[in-house]
């Protein structure tokens, strides 16, 4: 059954010539079969098996307004999100204080950030304030918040409306217009 | 021993749920976070690359329950067969005026057919904004759904604030973003809090 019969063995007869041997090539399919199977098997369970992860987000309750102490720009950093993947952060100094705005792309460079500026104020001080932009996307919102997760910053806040003097800082700087 | 073979192939091709129809691919971003989906009570909003959104709640008589509640809000009558039928789309993103009329179509135009997505807007109260119809019906037919947010890589944020806007002007403020995995960076290790 397993055999594929090429007909070699008992096929031509060609009277009186002297034929080299015929090698029968019979090939024996069960291991291929039992491989075939094996990985089916493991594509149909693996599939099965693998679900997607979630991230939690909880938002502020929109009703409740409470009165936090006001944070002290020296130990913010304001993270704007960008068009085409780039972050632009100022880091210490409110908007209009003429910050300096540095920009660094998603992954190593801009966890680096964070965990510098985590470091020149303590850990328990360091607020992130992140800030996406109309022109963001949001893959970008995600990576973010990851980023928050992977370096451990306890206080971060979303907010969606830049002030005037951040769009200002913006423009002229990036020439980022929002 | 090849026929064995293939009948526990069948067995198992066979035992697989199908993976109804999504109304739209979704490529969601990746995150390390390693929390899981939910099975059961889940409310997944999808959001397109193009701004669509689309609901969809995951058991059958929760989704008739959930039509009924809609057809009663809104003084429309579905027929027992489109009842069925919309119990089986695992999620859809039409608005309410098109929606008997989408039942309706056979099935290899439903699959075809380019779902204009439910109308939000951005302050999440206004009557236009069909979602929090949707997600208000939903939570009716069952109480304990959670929700969770499945949205595109390039889903623009001004429309993920106007779904964020409707869930949060019904006070929904505690929700998950479906993520694909990765690995965390090298030498982090999970905070206990």
């Amino acid at each position: 059954m397993a055999e594929i019969n090429t007909g070699g063995g008992g096929g031509k007869h060609d009277g009186g010539k002297v034929r080299s041997k015929k090698v029968s090539t019979r090939v024996d399919m069960t291991p291929m079969v039992d491989l075939g199977f094996l990985l089916i098997t493991f594509f149909i369970l693996a599939t099965t098996l693998s679900k997607p992860s979630s991230m939690t987000y909880n938002a502020p309750d929109k009703t409740k307004t409470e009165e936090t102490e006001p944070l002290k720009a020296s130990n913010v950093m304001t993270i704007f999100l960008g068009d085409n993947n780039k972050v632009y952060y100022i880091f210490g100094k409110a908007a209009n204080e003429d910050p300096e705005v540095k920009t660094v792309g998603y992954g190593y460079e801009l966890r680096k950030a964070i965990q510098d500026n985590t470091r020149k104020v303590s850990a328990d001080k360091f607020v992130a304030v992140i800030k996406p932009t109309k022109k963001s996307n949001y893959k970008n919102l995600v990576d973010m918040l990851d980023e928050m997760a992977i370096t451990k910053t306890q206080r971060l806040a979303v907010v969606d409306e830049l002030t005037d003097s951040e769009k200002v800082l913006l423009k002229d700087k990036v020439k980022l217009e929002i | 021993m090849t026929d064995v073979a293939f009948l526990l192939l069948t067995f198992f091709i066979l035992t697989a749920k199908f993976r109804s129809q999504d109304a739209a691919a979704i490529e969601t971003p990746s995150s390390i976070s390693g929390i899981k989906v939910p099975e059961k009570d889940i409310m997944t909003i999808g959001l397109g690359r193009d701004g669509k959104v689309y609901f969809g709640i995951d058991d059958a008589p929760n989704r008739i329950a959930m039509l009924d509640n809609i057809a009663e809000a809104k003084g429309i009558t579905f027929t027992n067969k489109e009842k069925k039928d919309f119990s089986l789309m695992s999620n859809f993103g039409v608005p309410i005026n098109q929606l008997k009329s989408y039942l309706n179509l056979p099935k290899e135009q439903q699959a075809t057919f380019k779902q204009p997505g439910i109308p939000v807007d951005s302050t999440g109260a206004a009557a236009s904004n069909e979602l929090k119809d949707w997600v208000f019906n939903a939570r009716k037919a069952n109480n304990d759904l959670r929700i969770a947010l499945k949205g595109d890589n390039l889903a623009k944020f001004p429309e993920f604030k106007n779904v964020l806007a409707t869930l949060q002007a019904q006070n929904i403020n505690k929700f998950n973003l479906i993520t694909g995995s990765e690995a965390p960076p090298a030498g982090w290790k999970a905070s206990s809090e």
